[in-house]
């Protein structure tokens, strides 16, 4: 299960006859920072989320089709909550990884 | 699932019995912006797709369901022709 945030949606007319009636959304998948983890995906959505919606993105088939209720399904994202608040400790991000310092002009000619 | 253009097709003659009739499409995956990303991938087809075709796929076991009761060795299928993507990102 991923934090992720609701971009956009797509809109297509031919599809899987398990899909009609489901809506599509675009979820960019984030990082505890709040960054862009990897591309944006296609879900479907199960609570009825719109854009700009922090959410929870199930990535496993299993799952998303039984959130939408359509078992047997070519489904295998969906969303399936929203986010309210998230509580972290101070360190539970780690840290960038920090550039090495240059070395000194005496240092490389040694 | 994933957005993706369709830029070629695969054929090939000795393959498992049960992809019989089956089409292989090249998708080349494409993010929100409609620029390529990633790797292409080679994809069942079970909507009809055609080539230059903006489309969205599935992967894992749940790419075979839409061939039940047949059970179709694959791992990624398009599932869906995209009319439009609206990216309000920005």
């Amino acid at each position: 299960m991923l934090i992720a945030r609701i971009v956009g949606d797509l809109v297509a007319t031919q599809k899987h006859s398990s899909h009609e009636g489901c809506k599509l959304l675009l979820v960019q998948p984030l990082n505890l920072d709040g960054s862009d983890r990897g591309d944006a995906v296609v879900a479907v959505d199960a609570v009825d989320a719109g854009v700009g919606d922090r959410v929870l993105l199930v990535t496993e088939g299993f799952s998303a089709m039984t959130s939408v209720g359509r078992p047997q399904s070519p489904i295998d994202m969906a969303v399936i909550g929203f986010i309210d608040n998230i509580e972290l400790l101070s360190d539970a991000i780690p840290a960038a990884p920090q550039k090495p310092a240059p070395k000194k002009k005496s240092q490389r000619q040694a | 699932m994933f957005l993706g253009r369709v830029v070629g097709c695969v054929w090939s003659t000795m393959k498992d019995r049960n992809l019989v009739g089956q089409r292989f499409l090249l998708v080349q995956p494409l993010s929100p912006q409609l620029k390529p990303t990633g790797k292409r991938q080679l994809c069942t087809d079970c909507i009809g797709a055609g080539a230059g075709e903006l489309v969205y796929w599935c992967r894992g076991k749940e790419s075979s369901f839409p061939f039940l009761p047949a059970e179709v060795p694959t791992d990624s299928t398009i599932v869906g022709i995209v009319d439009s993507v609206h990216d309000q990102q920005c």
